[in-house]
C-alpha cells in the first residue's frame, strides 16, 4: 500500500471581497506519497500558492478536507497546528520571508527556539544547516546583506532546522535569475534524493520539470492532469529535441 | 491511509527567551524603535506640560501672586478656568490619538513577521507576549522621558510668567486648599502621565498584534505596507 502523506478531499476554497465570491480552489483532490517531489504546475492565479496554503495549514479551505500523516488538518487545536508547522513542515516562499531583524543563523535557530531545543545544540544545528546550503561563511549577516539566491539558501536551511518530513516551496526560484535558480532547484532535489523529504512545490518554472517525479497541473482552481515521471521525460526529449 | 504518530501540542517558551527575542529586536530596529518611542515621548510630553502647567498657575494664583504678564483674559475666576480644561482635555486626546498611531503603524509594517513566526511554529500567545514586552519597554522609557521634558518646559514657563516665586509655592505634592478642590502635584501629574503612556502603548501596541496573530498566517504574510 502506498504511504501517502498528503490527501486532500475536495478542497474548496473561496475568497469573499465585499458581494463578490472568488472561487480560488474548486475542488482538488490530490495523493502525494511519501518522499515525492511533486510540483503544482499552472499560470498565475491558477490557485497554486491557495492550495500550497492548505496543504501547509496556513489557512483553511472553505469546505473539504487535508490529511496530513492520516491526520485530518481540520480537528487539530491551535497548539497542535502551531506544532505541526513547526515540527512537520517546513516551507519556503518566493520572497524568502526571513526575518530581517535576525541574521542567517538567527533565523535558522528560531523554529528550534520555537522546538524548546536547547541552545547549544540548536547552535550547532543552524551551523551545520548554514554549512550544508554553503552559506558556512555568512552565518551572522542579515538578510539584507545576503543576495536573493543567499537568501533562499538561508530560507532552506531554516525549512530544514527541525527535521521535517514535507518542504512546500511556493516559487522558490521567481525572483531569482536562471543559473541561480537552477542551484537551488538542485539543493532542494538534493534533499528529496538523500534525506528522503516529501517536497512539494508550486512553480511555473520548466527547470523543475525534469527533477520532479509526478506533475499537478493546476488550472482555474481544478486539478487539470496529473503528470508522471515517464511522461515528463518523453516531453523534455520533445522539448531538447527541437 | 493509516493513522501515524499524533501531532503533538506547541510547547509555550519560557519567558527569559521571549525577553531576548525582544530586545534583539528593538536593538537591532533601533532607528525605527526610537521613533516608536519618540511618539509616545511627544504626545506624554504635550499632555504633562499642559497639565503641570495648570497646576502650577492654579498653585500661584492661590498664593496669591498674578502672572508678571498680562494674559487676554480676566483671571477674576477662582479655580480651573474652562479653556485649562478645554486644553488638557484636547491635549490628553492629541496624546491618545498620537501614541495609538503610533504603536499601530509600527505593528503593521511587522504583519508579515507575524505571519513568518507563525509558520516556524511561534503560539498566538507568544506573538502577543513579544509585542506586550516590547510596547512595555518602549512605553515606559518613551513616557518617563517624555514626562520629565513636559515638567521642564512647563517650569520654564512658569519661570516666564512668575519668575522666581514659582519655587516658593512649587505644587510638588498634592493639596487639598480651603475651596476644597483638589490638587493633584506635579509629582502625581508626572506619575500618571507615565502610566497612561506605557498603558498607551501597551494596548495600541497588543491589541493589533493580537488581531494579526489570529489571522491565519498566509493572511497575515499576504499585507504589504
Ligand atoms: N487573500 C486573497 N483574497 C482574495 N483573493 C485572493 C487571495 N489570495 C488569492 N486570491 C485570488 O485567488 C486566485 C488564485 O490565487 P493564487 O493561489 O495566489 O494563484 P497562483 O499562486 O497560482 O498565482 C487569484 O485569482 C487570486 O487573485
Ligand atoms: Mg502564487
Amino acid at each position: 500500500m502506498a504511504d501517502i502523506v498528503v490527501k486532500t478531499e475536495d478542497v474548496v476554497k473561496e475568497y469573499r471581497m465585499g458581494s463578490n465570491v472568488l472561487r480560488a480552489l474548486d475542488g482538488i483532490n490530490i495523493e502525494i506519497e511519501r518522499g515525492e517531489y511533486i510540483s503544482l504546475m499552472g499560470p498565475s492565479g491558477s490557485g497554486k500558492s491557495t492550495l500550497f496554503n492548505m496543504i501547509g495549514a496556513l489557512d483553511t479551505p472553505t469546505e473539504g478536507q487535508v490529511y496530513i500523516d492520516g491526520q485530518n488538518m481540520s480537528q487539530l487545536s491551535q497548539r497542535q497546528i502551531a506544532a505541526f508547522r513547526c515540527h512537520r513542515v517546513g516551507y519556503i516562499f518566493q520572497s524568502y520571508n526571513l526575518l530581517h531583524v535576525r541574521s542567517a543563523h538567527g533565523n535558522v535557530t528560531l523554529p528550534m527556539i520555537f522546538a524548546g531545543i536547547p541552545e547549544k545544540r540548536r547552535n550547532e544545528k543552524a551551523e551545520e544547516l548554514l554549512d550544508m546550503v554553503g552559506l558556512g561563511d555568512r552565518m551572522y549577516h542579515l538578510p539584507d546583506e545576503l543576495s536573493g539566491g543567499q537568501r533562499q539558501r538561508v530560507a532552506i536551511a531554516r525549512a530544514l532546522a527541525n527535521d521535517p518530513s514535507i518542504v512546500l516551496a511556493d516559487e522558490p526560484t521567481a525572483n531569482l535569475d536562471t543559473v541561480i535558480g537552477r542551484e537551488i532547484i538542485d539543493l532542494i532535489k538534493s534533499l528529496n534524493e538523500e534525506q528522503g523529504v516529501t517536497i512539494i512545490s508550486a512553480t511555473h518554472d520548466l527547470k523543475m520539470l525534469d527533477v520532479s517525479d509526478r506533475i499537478v497541473d493546476i488550472r482555474d482552481g481544478l486539478v487539470e492532469r496529473i503528470r508522471n515521471r515517464e511522461d515528463i521525460e518523453i516531453e523534455v526529449g520533445e522539448v531538447g529535441g527541437h | 491511509m493509516q493513522q501515524r504518530t499524533p501531532i503533538e501540542e506547541q510547547i509555550d517558551l519560557p519567558f527569559m527567551e521571549s525577553l531576548r527575542i525582544s530586545f534583539q529586536s528593538l536593538k537591532i530596529r533601533f532607528g525605527r524603535s526610537i521613533i516608536t518611542t519618540a511618539g509616545i515621548t511627544l504626545g506624554i510630553a504635550f499632555l504633562v506640560s499642559v497639565w503641570t502647567n495648570n497646576e502650577i498657575g492654579l498653585a500661584l494664583q492661590e498664593s496669591g501672586r498674578q502672572s508678571t504678564i498680562n494674559t487676554f483674559e480676566e483671571t477674576t475666576e477662582k479655580g480651573i478656568s474652562t479653556k485649562d480644561i478645554w486644553l488638557i482635555v484636547m491635549s490628553l486626546i492629541v496624546c491618545v490619538v498620537g501614541i495609538a498611531n503610533s504603536m499601530l503603524m509600527a505593528v503593521t509594517e511587522r504583519f508579515r513577521e507575524i505571519g513568518t513566526m507563525k509558520c516556524l511554529g511561534a503560539l498566538d500567545g507568544f506573538v502577543v507576549r513579544l509585542f506586550l514586552l516590547e510596547s512595555g519597554f518602549q512605553g515606559f522609557s518613551g513616557a518617563l522621558i517624555g514626562a520629565l521634558i513636559g515638567t521642564l518646559g512647563a517650569v520654564l514657563l512658569g519661570l516666564k510668567d512668575y519668575g522666581l516665586d514659582l519655587f516658593f509655592y512649587f505644587p510638588l505634592l498634592p493639596a487639598q486648599p480651603e475651596d476644597g478642590t483638589m490638587r493633584l502635584g506635579v509629582l502625581v501629574v508626572i506619575l500618571l502621565g507615565c502610566c497612561l503612556g506605557m498603558i498607551l502603548a501597551v494596548i495600541g501596541s497588543s491589541f493589533p498584534a493580537w488581531r494579526a496573530a489570529k489571522l491565519p498566517p498566509a493572511e497575515a504574510m499576504r499585507t504589504e505596507v
